[in-house]
């Protein structure tokens, strides 16, 4: 069986959850071939040479120098062909979510998407809100798969040596329907919620814009950066740049200390594979305690003053 | 300017979920159905896009089985001029590429310029249906849409990207766009528009048959494996296990 991860350039960086897909595409077995694609595939495949890679392919075509659904899932299918990959993996990203379903129906094999765990021949998928798991089964040996952050932890990577192979690939520029503009951040401030070890994140219960010093006074005494849920971010009271959940940035960090967060599934995607979750809401069915370590039912506006004057001490 | 809206009728998030004695999805008679709250945004989206060119029509499409009228009927309630129904029978049809094909193969005539969609559904959020029917369309397509701005030939998107970044895309016509919630303000309905809408077409396609290449097998309440440590006291005693917590525990100093 031979699989195929498509990396995703991070800003010139390989995408946590590209780790991550290359570590269930190790578990699943066979050979695991890589994909990088553009200006940065150089970088992004000596990132990667340390890992155990049946190969790492590289396309360096100039119509898909940066990213565009039109190349990009052309690529990708003549990679298949030619490779004769039976199952292309890659994280849930939103740049998964923009092109691989042209993929899917280029090749006409189906696309499971957002998987959370693998039972034997089925795929488990949230449903319904995540208020329900479904399995799922796939009758066709070719499949694309992409997994939601944290089905499996970058820490199982198998490490060993890969080849890096050059690929030439049969581009059109009549393909390519699209010209994009390059990327902004609406927000100028430099926030780097996915590297930091400790996160303060603040949610609904901290009721209104002039409460929001608490969380940054508690975040400066744990040495921890700031993030918000999306209502916070949509209310205006924190820039969209600090924003965890499936609209905002992934979060994988030692501790996800979560005030008045309540845990809609949109937020918890972004946050659950932290190591530990300690959360504090006042309502006792929030869902956020459901995967928390620690669930503390109180108020926020009374605790955490208190708690970060002590440790001030 | 031909504009497609792609609709689906889900389970409120309100209704009580039991699963079904099959074991496969949940029982419908318990539920109560609503429009995908995302498709909202679709289809006020549509309907601003024709509002602002001055011309138009815009076609609500749904499959499902007949109960799936009824959002077809909001969508026209609320301006658009007609609907396409592609009635299900039996089991309901959960796997993209087949119902991506259905639809394809129902509107592929009808030459729309712009097919626009929610970002998923809220039951089996597969997220694609509006990708993979843009390319059996052989449309350009673009994702998470937060701002549109149309011309006569293009489209250009706003597209939300990860971690606060976004970027402007712009695509030619023929083009399948998804939309991100929040985008606007989608409108009610108002009594005249509710009353006019029982007037307006809506043309019923059989779904084909297509072969499954995804199934749900079974559906079942998640497993939480975390041992959660509940703490509630007062707070002096809150507080101190908080810091005991971070400096023993998670060892954060």
């Amino acid at each position: 069986m031979n699989s195929l991860v498509v990396i995703e350039d991070n800003r010139g960086k390989v995408h946590r959850m590209s780790k991550e897909a290359i570590v269930g595409a190790q578990k699943l077995g066979g050979d695991v071939f890589a994909l990088v694609i553009g200006k940065n595939a150089s970088s992004l495949s000596s990132d990667l040479s340390s890992l155990q890679l049946a190969q790492i392919l590289v396309v360096e075509d100039d119509l898909v120098s940066t990213y565009n659904a039109d190349g990009y899932s052309e690529v990708v299918s003549q990679i298949v062909k030619l490779m004769n990959i039976n199952i292309i993996i890659a994280g849930h990203t939103y740049q998964t979510r923009d092109y691989m379903p042209r993929v899917s129906a280029k090749l006409d094999i189906p696309f499971i998407p957002d998987i959370i765990g693998i039972d034997q021949d089925l795929y488990i998928k949230q449903v319904l809100n995540a208020k329900l798991n479904s399995s799922i089964s796939c009758s066709t040996s070719s499949r694309i798969l992409s997994f939601q952050s944290a089905c499996f932890s970058e820490d199982d990577i198998i490490t060993g040596t890969a080849e890096i192979k050059n690929i030439e690939v049969n581009l059109d520029s009549s393909l390519v329907r699209s010209t994009s503009e390059e990327p902004f951040q609406d927000s100028t401030s430099e926030v780097d919620l996915e590297s930091s070890e400790l996160i303060v994140s603040v949610g609904r219960g901290i009721e209104k814009e002039e409460n929001i010093p608490i969380a940054f006074d508690l975040a400066k005494v744990l040495n921890a950066e700031v993030s918000a849920s999306r209502p916070v971010v949509d209310a205006g009271w924190m820039p969209s740049s600090r924003q965890v959940g499936s609209s905002g940035s992934t979060v994988a960090p030692k501790l996800y200390f979560s005030l008045g967060v309540s845990g809609a599934i949109q937020h918890v995607v972004g946050m659950k594979g932290s190591k530990t979750i300690l959360a504090i809401n006042k309502d006792r069915d929030a869902p956020i305690f459901e995967i928390a370590d620690y669930a503390v039912i109180g108020d926020v506006l009374e605790i955490i003053p208190k708690l970060t004057e002590v440790l001030s001490e | 300017m031909k504009i497609a809206v792609l609709v689906k009728q889900v389970i409120g998030s309100e209704s009580a979920l039991a699963i079904s004695d099959n074991g496969n999805w949940v029982k419908e008679e318990n539920a109560s159905f609503v429009m995908n709250p995302p498709d909202n945004y679709a289809i006020e989206e549509a309907l601003l896009i024709k509002e602002k060119i001055g011309e138009g029509e815009v076609v609500i499409i749904s499959q499902g089985p007949a109960r799936v009228q009824k959002v077809i009927r909001e969508g026209l309630a609320k301006g658009a001029d007609r609907g396409i129904h592609i009635e299900e029978q039996g089991q309901l049809e959960t796997d993209p590429l087949s119902i991506a094909n259905s639809l394809a193969a129902a509107i592929k005539d009808e030459n729309f310029d712009l097919v626009l969609s929610g970002l998923q559904s809220d039951d089996t959020g597969m997220g694609q249906i509006g990708i993979l029917v843009g390319e059996l369309l052989k449309m350009s397509t673009a994702t998470l849409a937060i701002e549109t701005d149309i011309h006569s030939d293009k489209i250009r998107v706003k597209r939300e990207l990860e971690s606060g970044w976004f970027q402007w895309v712009s695509l030619n016509l023929p083009s399948s766009i998804s939309i991100q919630s929040g985008i606007n303000q989608p409108r009610y309905p108002s009594l005249k528009g509710i009353m006019g809408a029982k007037k307006k077409e809506v043309t019923v396609f059989q779904s084909q048959n297509m072969d499954k290449k995804q199934n749900v097998e079974n559906v079942f309440v998640p497993k939480t494996s975390k041992e959660t440590e509940l703490i509630e006291a007062d707070l002096n005693t809150t507080v101190d296990r908080i810091v005991e917590i971070l400096k023993s525990e998670v060892k954060v100093f």
